[in-house]
């Protein structure tokens, strides 16, 4: 009686443990795409960078403010069109303790000065000539935006072009 | 150089052909028919194996260095490596059961494989950069020799199941049996079309619509029965085709498979017309003598013997080298994927057989099947499913 | 359930077919002329035990039946995942949803529809996998342990129902001379036989170990199949591809930043029937065409030298250089750079002159860096050329507005405005290649192409896969047991002295043309006669027309 109950017992932990793993392997087979880049409540991986105006911007530096990390190319429509947007926005919440960072993916100063200019933006943009950031941040697809809160956390990943009235909201969930 | 290679390999060819016809001399020789004690006939014949297979050993060794290296890199070059090994693994057979019925089978599969080999183009071709690795020789001679040996098994259970189906009334076994040798048959089609046309010097040109909608010529070698989709004959004193091809369908290959599968059938038929009796039933009194459960060890062995060299082969070094030269040791490409299946069916049958008891027939059958397997990975995958491996 | 009480008083588990001590054959087992030897008749555990879903649940995957259903369900499924190519080999510039359709027709709609444009990574391939995972371990369970026992406590007396039984039998009538087994012990020892004795009776067993193979082989399996599952642990896996400019030095993806990368130079070689060395294949370059030779990027690794942010300043420290090649990764620290793609002749710099279109005058040149352009160009005193705007990239989008599509200097396109001491307020220009426009009329200058320099790029696959040596050691265990069990086979004989006869009995897992020819050796010089295969006497007296049982 004794054997068969500590055969039981064994039998039991042994399929659960293979079950378990068959679970594991179905799990991150789905979420294998979401593996690749950046998760949500994940701390936003420091960076320095310098803007086009020679300023330099640590994210560590802007801890107790919430910061709106955006990536874009001067090529890539969708990015362009909520450019005006983030700048008026912008103007809205820097007072409010919200930061708007615009990384540009490595292009050259003339177009992205041209860019800033053609759209009259007047928020830190700089560019990324080494993709370093990029990496860091497993940008893959433009444009994307990382939302991070006055801890530094990364509390939403959106992609895509965004409208007007979505960057409010989002500023408002990053707002301290 | 490589004149001496192709003269070596006609000499293997003609050998190989010798050896048959004296393993046969050595069956009706009555002292032939128990096993072990060798009669004069089968000594000759395997000593002719064995001069043949040095020969082909010559061909290899002097392509080798006409090519600059191992000459396994295209579909003419490792079908007749097969076919090589295929005599090889044979001959290791032959010395550990000294059975004589077994070459009148293996040889002239192993006739066939090189004939159809020498189908494709021979020229020596360079090596690709993804091909220059040590793992090429490695792993296609580790994984040809694992084939081989299978492929012995196929032989035996050949052998078996003519001796073994009962031909005096038409059944399930009588018929598939019967598609065996008409798929060898059509192979033999195969090979006398190609060459005739070849001798020949046959060529009609077309100009087709492709299924983008793009113009593109191609070049038959074969009279066209089917022709590309919108194709047009550029020669006049060409065989028009009878009818044209959607652009989705490849209608070169599908012609050439016509032409096998229509020789075939002429030649099937005139050996039932000649003989009024299935071929199987016409080749059987050849295997009367044979041991069946002697054969039947045979091909379960060559299973156990050849199943850890082609795992070798075809899924280890395979992985090694897919790491090395493709940066992941396994991608699903068909050719992997049909290695994998060849495993997984050679896996089953070692489990079927020692666990479940199937022995002697159904053994025999899968058997078969695992050859069709091999044979489908070889050519259909090569030349249909393209992927990294079609090289040829 | 209960359990089978043997004449020689032992006790065997339910489902026993042979007695585990004396060989004696139990229940209906003594029916057959010749016993099931597989597992030494031994109860597999699952038999044992089938109350509660537990045991159900190990029941099924514990049976050969459901392991071989198995691996043909995976067999045909693989199969099926062949017949088109799956997306990853599909053009990266296809919609998968339309390609399946306009290639393969309506089959290839359908093909897609079912989702077997990925179906290594579907979720019922993956199940099928994982059950045969489960299958292997459970099934292997259920026997090894049992088949250890009763192989361990096997007795050397064997019942006579057992010895009468086997496959191998022979016996040898002592008619007044007695034959001294002494012989036939030392002629089985030369064949490295191992000899037990009890009263008069001996075993002769070799090989035992070649039984283990299965086991060890599928305890490799399923090492391989855990590494395989730990490759989605993040951390053991990295695939990424960077591709390098010549003269471009780049951060590793993938690597946290701790190495980058400098690419010098790539260099595509392809065989040149002129060069003597590749000769003897001018046939084929000729069937052909143009035939690689080589892929190569000579590149300079560098580390990271303390701690820096990303897009801060780092001090690099040169590692080593390396020629980059098909078959030749670069390895370092986890991590291969392996040569995948390239990119020949990409567009670096783009020179012009500034010449009056009548009289072709030069005032000065300007060389633009396409990946770096200067807003202003300073020609020859009182000349200059302002860049307004740049498309490195250019296509006319919908409006008709010039744009581009990438940063790429793929199709570069440029307004310029051209100051002269007789135009101070500037003409200007669109320029692209072969295209020039003059959007605000009709100009007396023009800036007149003059060449351009280009460079090649690399694409380098950057991976770290730490499973690699955990998939490894289970293939080296897989094929040491697979080896284990097919080139050597656990041979058995059993010699019973009896009052006026020798009983002598043989079994062998595989190989019988093996055992017999040992037992054929080991007897030669005593006046035993030879015993018979049961199988082929049975087979012969029927004709050999039924076989299998």
């Amino acid at each position: 009686m004794e054997k068969r109950k500590r055969r039981l017992i064994s039998r039991t932990i042994i399929l659960l443990l293979l079950g378990a793993a068959l679970v594991f392997a179905l799990y991150t087979n789905f979420t294998k795409d979401k593996n690749e880049s950046l998760r949500k409540g994940s701390v936003a991986p420091n960076f320095v960078l310098t803007d086009m105006e020679g300023k330099e911007h640590k994210l560590s530096d802007y801890k107790g403010k919430g910061v709106f990390l955006n990536f874009w190319g001067t090529y890539c429509k969708p990015c362009e069109y909520e450019m005006p947007y983030m700048e008026h926005q912008y103007q809205n919440y820097k007072d409010q303790g919200v930061e708007v960072l615009a990384v540009n993916v490595g292009e050259s100063d003339y177009a992205v000065n041209n860019f800033i200019t053609k759209h009259d933006l007047t928020f830190p943009v700089m560019i990324d000539q080494g993709r370093e950031v990029e990496n860091a941040y497993r940008v893959d697809i433009l444009p994307v935006t990382f939302l991070i809160d006055k801890e530094g956390q990364v509390i939403d990943i959106i992609t895509g072009a965004l409208t007007e009235k979505s960057i409010q909201k989002h500023m408002e969930r990053i707002k301290p | 150089m490589a004149e001496i290679s192709s003269n070596f390999l006609y000499a293997a060819f003609l050998l190989y052909l010798v050896a048959t016809f004296l393993f046969g001399g050595s069956i009706k020789d009555k002292r032939g028919a128990e096993e072990k004690k060798q009669n004069k006939w089968a000594k000759l014949a395997i000593s002719v194996t064995i001069l043949g297979f040095a020969a082909q050993i010559g061909y290899f060794i002097t392509r080798w260095i006409a090519a600059g290296h191992a000459p396994v890199s295209n579909l003419f070059e490792f079908t007749t490596f097969f076919g090589m090994m295929l005599v090889g693994a044979f001959i290791l057979i032959y010395f550990l059961y000294k059975t004589p019925a077994l070459g009148l089978f293996a040889l002239p599969i192993a006739l066939l494989i090189i004939a159809y080999a020498s189908m494709f183009p021979t020229e020596i071709s360079p090596l690709i950069p993804a091909l220059q690795s040590d793992w090429l020789h490695i792993h296609v001679t580790t994984a040809a020799a694992g084939q081989s040996i299978l492929a012995i098994s196929f032989v035996a259970a050949i052998i078996y199941l003519v001796k073994f189906v009962d031909q005096t009334h038409s059944s399930k076994r009588t018929f598939w049996l019967e598609v065996i040798m008409f798929t060898l048959v059509s192979t033999i089609g195969f090979v006398i079309i190609t060459s005739t046309f070849a001798a020949l010097d046959y060529k009609a040109n077309f100009d087709w619509i492709d299924k983008k909608g793009a113009a593109d010529k191609q070049e038959y070698n074969l009279p066209a029965l089917v022709g590309p989709h919108e194709g047009k004959l550029i020669e006049a004193d060409r065989f028009e085709p009878l009818v044209s091809m959607p652009a989705i369908i490849n209608a070169k290959k599908l012609n050439t498979v016509l032409w096998s599968i229509g020789a075939g059938l002429i030649l099937y038929g005139l050996i039932r017309l000649i003989a009024r009796k299935r071929v199987a039933a016409l080749i059987k009194p050849i295997v009367k003598n044979v041991n069946l459960s002697l054969l039947d060890e045979i091909s379960y062995r060559s299973v156990l013997i050849g199943f850890p060299i082609f795992t070798l082969g075809a899924l280890v070094f395979a992985m090694i080298w897919a790491q090395v030269a493709w940066t992941r040791f396994w991608g699903w490409d068909p050719k992997e994927v049909w290695a994998l299946i060849t495993w997984l069916f050679y896996a089953a049958f070692l489990h079927l057989r020692m666990s479940k008891g199937w022995q002697g027939e159904k053994s025999a059958w899968l058997a078969v099947i695992g050859f069709a397997i091999m044979i489908f990975n070889l050519i259909f995958v090569n030349l249909v499913i393209a992927g990294l491996h079609s090289y040829a | 359930m209960k359990e089978v009480k043997c004449d020689c008083g032992h006790i065997n588990p339910f489902g026993t077919k042979i007695c585990g001590k004396c060989g004696m054959v139990l229940g209906s087992e003594k029916e057959n002329k010749l016993i099931d030897m597989r597992y030494e008749g031994s109860a597999r555990r699952s038999q044992t035990y089938k109350k509660t879903i537990v045991d159900k649940i190990w029941n099924f995957f514990s049976s050969v039946k459901v392991g071989v259903t198995l691996i043909v369900i995976a067999l045909i499924a693989s199969a099926v995942g062949t017949i088109l190519p799956q997306e990853m080999y599909i053009p990266s510039t296809a919609t998968p949803a339309e390609h399946y359709e306009l290639e393969y027709g309506w089959f290839g709609k359908v093909y897609y529809e079912l989702g077997f444009h990925n179906l290594y990574s579907s979720w019922w391939y993956l199940i099928i996998i994982g059950m045969l995972g489960i299958s292997l371990l459970i099934a292997s369970i259920d026997r090894f342990f049992p088949l250890y026992r009763s192989l361990k406590k096997q007795g050397i007396t064997r019942h006579d129902g057992f010895m009468k039984r086997q496959r191998i039998y022979g016996v040898t009538k002592l008619d007044d001379h007695d034959i001294n087994l002494d012989k036939v012990k030392a002629g089985l020892k030369r064949q490295r036989y191992h000899i037990r004795e009890e009263n008069g009776h001996i075993l002769a067993e070799k090989n035992r170990f070649s039984r283990w193979g299965p086991y060890v082989n599928h305890i490799g399996l399923i090492i391989f199949l855990i590494g395989a599952l730990l490759r989605s642990v993040p951390g053991m896996y990295i695939d990424k591809v960077v591709w390098l400019r010549e003269g471009e030095r780049k951060e590793i993806p993938g690597t946290n930043g701790e190495y980058y990368l400098k690419n010098n130079e790539f260099t595509l070689e392809v065989y040149d029937k002129g060069n003597k060395e590749d000769e003897q294949y001018s046939a084929a370059i000729d069937k052909t065409g143009t035939i690689a030779k080589t892929y190569q990027s000579d590149v300079t690794l560098y580390e990271r030298k303390g701690d820096a942010l990303p897009g801060e300043k780092v001090d690099l420290e040169e590692v080593k250089d390396y020629k980059i090649k098909v078959n030749e990764p670069l390895k370092h620290d986890h991590y291969s750079l392996y040569q995948v793609d390239y990119k020949l002749d990409e567009l670096s710099t783009m020179a012009f002159n500034l010449i009056n279109k009548k009289t072709e005058e030069k005032f000065g040149g300007v060389k633009i860096d396409l990946n770096n352009p200067q807003k202003r160009y300073e020609l020859n005193k009182g000349y200059s050329v302002d860049l307004i705007s740049y498309f490195p990239d250019f296509e006319f989008d919908d409006k008709g507005e010039p744009r581009t599509i990438s940063k790429i200097p793929n199709n570069p396109a440029f307004i310029f405005k051209m100051h002269t001491p007789d135009k101070p307020e500037g003409e200007v220009s669109f320029v692209a290649i072969k295209e020039t426009a003059e959007p605000l009329g009709e100009n007396t200058y023009k800036m007149a192409f003059n060449g351009v320099e280009t460079q090649d790029v690399t694409a380098l696959t950057v991976r770290k896969d730490l499973t690699l040596w955990i998939l490894f050691t289970g293939g080296i265990i897989f094929m040491v047991g697979v080896v284990q069990g097919s080139y050597w086979n656990h041979r058995r004989i059993w010699i019973k002295r009896k009052q006026d006869e020798i009983v002598m009995a043989g079994h062998t897992n595989k190989n019988w043309h093996g055992i017999k020819r040992d037992i054929k050796k080991a007897i030669e010089s005593t006046s035993l006669s030879e015993p018979t295969d049961q199988l082929e006497e049975e087979k012969s007296s029927t004709k050999g027309e039924v076989l299998n049982g």
